[in-house]
């Protein structure tokens, strides 16, 4: 299996088809690829400039831009952009051009229903960011002032911003739930003769357990969220204690989905770790079946300790031992995933690209964030921090490097393979370097203030915690304007460069690595065989 | 290769129904969820808001009154925005000595010119408290119905038991009122939504 690189079988396909049909129409699991990416990129900046505004008004105590509920209604945006429109998109993105390429298959095997779950997004986009809108004009009733968790009774006695919020949920949430039955259908149907499960590439074996999470749980936040609609409209009482109901049910709903998506978020990332570590190492993956033995582990766990996030809801000491126990017993899969990785690393012949600086950044920075999850995991502990900007700098801590710089990463690692052209790998480190400063000065102190008991989701803030929001701030600005080198490192590669080979890096594996840079529109239209 | 294509369809649109099969089960297990849900506070005895109501309907008891120690009891009012009422304690604390009953009376107030009937639900915080929290005569026993505009004084009488953990000096007392929907139709016994008038016998 040398170097064959198969351009287009004229019995079967055609070239690429011109204009805007072939972004419309695309079947192409590539061009559905760099549809994904570039819709990410897009909510990405739409995310990160409610984060600044957000940081911007908490630079001074009292309140100087933005109304609470404004500021609240930010909050609430930025959470649900970066989630369902960056993060999620960006890492099926990943999976859209990679997995076939990786083992070995002619496209997805559901194409049209990729297009589909492509292009559900925008509307879904749409609706949410109508939903930030629509308050402005009369009549439009009040701002989601709620944040991303819409706990009623709140979010019932907000205005109809909340009903676009809703069907955008549902569009965000089909969209999820097709991807992800489209890629288990092509992960276990599809790939090329010889290649078991456990020899599957490991970002494929993420994604697996990703879609699978997905799909167990995206239907249950999608119901809790039409008892909402229910509750709203239709007089039902699902979370109405006035009508029987109880309002700590729909907590348990949305925590139900909404742990497993911390997991969601990060396997991805953590699959594309698996490659870039080997890859800068030169060393095939430490422990590969522990790997896998760990993420089904991770989650398994997931998806029963959900209420670790309501442990002040006034559940009996039972339960909440219990899930504080759950929630602990997670760290030991997740530590044997970073020994794994620190393993693969030892005395491998290590060079640091920009993608590598990004895993090295990972290991260490993920597992600080997931040091202060054991601390909130801890009952009484969490007595004290919870809702406070504590858990916001944890939160951040494990989301950005655990799921976003795994996908800068990704980004880097692949690009010359998308584009044919090596990126600047100065502007890389560059990035990598201000990124990442940037980074810790904007959340690191967050712990403090939430230490010293600063509230989140509020929009002013007591005098003593002044300076350490001016630095929280400060860093935020550097952070936020970074992507902006992001951006144009990605369409810089994109218009030129270095010509990158089939092998884009020295210690590069697997079947992507033997197609040429960039690939051919359709790749292993012949499959190839596996030893 | 070619042979094998019609094959991997039919094994494709096998594995697509059994997914999507599957994301219709989950969708319906949300709404499981809310039997289940009710169901699992009754059998781990975890309180749902229905039983919480139910707790401390205590007879007077002849504990001995512990006049060394002293528990501060403060009194919470909430009023459910469907309900067009006021409704406030007298006095928003007192000090008291376990064993001995108390009473304090609750202001209640029709704001519209119709008749409304409400229920209080109440609760105690912190929550290990509740079990050593009786009311021995309480407004919330009842259904109340208030005329257009009337005022009325709600008594109740309280006692903390004696037996409360020692670290506990400290709980609150939160009413919510709460407007009963079928009250016009009167002298309805069940006129508290099913979940909550079906709590007693459990």
């Amino acid at each position: 299996m040398s170097t064959t690189t198969l351009t287009h079988d004229e019995a079967h396909h055609h070239e690429a088809p011109k204009g805007w049909k072939r972004w419309l129409f695309s079947t192409n699991h590539k061009d559905i690829g760099t549809l994904y990416l570039f819709f990410a990129l897009i909510m990405l900046f739409l995310g990160g400039a409610s984060a600044m505004l957000i940081r911007m008004e908490l630079f001074q105590p009292g309140i100087q831009l933005l109304d609470p509920d404004l500021y609240n209604n930010l909050v609430t945006n930025h959470a649900l952009i970066m989630i369902f429109g960056a993060v999620m998109p960006a890492a099926a993105g990943l999976a859209n051009w990679m997995i076939p390429m990786m083992i070995g298959a002619p496209d997805m095997a559901l194409p049209r229903m990729n297009n589909l779950s492509f292009w559900v997004l925008p509307a879904a986009a749409t609706m949410l960011i109508l939903s930030f809108v629509v308050p402005f004009f009369p009549g439009g009733g009040t701002q989601i002032n709620t944040g991303w968790t819409i706990y009623p009774p709140l979010s019932v006695q907000v205005g109809m911003s909340m009903d676009f919020l809703i069907f955008a949920i549902h569009l965000l949430g089909i969209s999820s739930v097709l991807a992800s039955i489209n890629i288990i259908v092509t992960l276990l149907n599809m790939r090329a003769p010889g290649m078991t499960l456990m020899k599957m590439p490991m970002f494929c074996w993420t994604w697996l357990v990703t879609a699978f999470l997905l799909i167990l749980v995206i239907p249950v936040l999608a119901g809790g969220v039409t008892m909402l609609l229910f509750d709203r409209h239709f007089g039902t009482s699902f979370f109405d204690a006035a009508g029987g109901g109880d309002p700590v049910l729909f907590q348990h709903l949305f925590w139900f989905f909404g742990h497993p998506e911390v997991y969601i978020l990060l396997l991805p990332s953590i699959g594309v770790l698996s490659h870039v570590i080997p890859t800068f190492a030169r060393k095939p993956l430490f422990g590969y079946k522990s790997m896998v033995g760990a993420m089904l582990a991770v989650a398994t766990i997931g998806m029963v300790v959900w209420a670790h996030h309501q442990y002040t809801v006034g559940m009996s000491l039972g339960a909440v031992t219990y899930f504080m126990i759950g929630t602990i017993l997670i760290s030991i899969p997740v530590g044997l995933m970073v020994f794994n990785f620190i393993a693969t690393m030892w005395r491998g012949a290590m060079t640091f690209e920009t993608p590598m600086l990004f895993a090295v950044g990972i290991v260490l920075m993920f597992t600080f964030g997931g040091l202060s999850g054991v601390m909130l995991a801890v009952v009484p502990a969490d007595m004290q921090y919870h809702d406070s900007m504590f858990v916001v700098a944890h939160f951040h801590y494990v989301l950005m490097p655990g799921a976003v710089f795994g996908l800068f990463a990704g980004v880097f690692y692949w690009l010359p393979k998308w584009t044919g052209h090596m990126y600047d790998e100065k502007l890389g480190k560059l990035f990598f370097w201000t990124n990442v400063i940037s980074f810790n000065i904007t959340f690191f102190p967050q712990h403090f203030l939430g230490l010293a008991g600063m509230p989140r989701r509020i929009v002013d803030y007591n005098m003593i915690f002044t300076e350490f929001n001016v630095i929280s701030s400060i860093g935020a600005m550097i952070f936020g304007l970074s992507h902006l080198l992001f951006l144009y490192i990605i369409f810089k590669t994109i218009r030129g460069g270095k010509k990158a080979e089939g092998r884009s890096w020295e210690g590069a594996k697997g079947l992507e690595w033997e197609l040429d840079s960039p690939p051919a529109f359709h790749t292993w239209t012949v499959a190839p065989q596996i030893k | 290769m070619n042979q094998r294509v019609p094959d991997k369809h039919r094994k494709n649109r096998r594995t697509t129904l059994l997914l999507s099969g599957l994301v219709v089960a989950m969708f319906g297990f949300g709404f499981a969820l809310v039997p289940l849900y009710n169901l699992f506070c009754q059998i781990t005895g975890t309180q749902s808001l229905s039983q919480r109501s139910q707790i401390g309907l205590a007879t007077p008891t002849s504990e001995r009154v512990d006049q060394a120690r002293w528990v501060t009891v403060k009194f919470d009012t909430t009023v459910n925005p469907n309900l067009p009422w006021e409704f406030v304690a007298e006095t928003n604390k007192m000090r008291v000595h376990p064993g001995q009953t108390y009473e304090v009376n609750f202001h209640a107030r029709n704001r519209s010119h119709s008749a409304v009937t409400g229920q209080a639900i109440p609760s105690v915080a912190p929550w290990q408290a509740t079990p050593f929290f009786s009311k021995l005569e309480c407004f919330c026993f009842n259904k109340q119905r208030l005329d257009g505009s009337e005022k009325t004084i709600m008594p109740l009488q309280f006692m903390v038991s004696t037996k409360l953990p020692a670290e506990i000096n400290s709980l609150t007392l939160s009413y919510s009122f709460m407007r009963l929907k079928e009250a016009d139709s009167d002298d309805r016994e069940n006129a508290l939504p099913p979940m909550i008038a079906s709590a007693p016998d459990q």
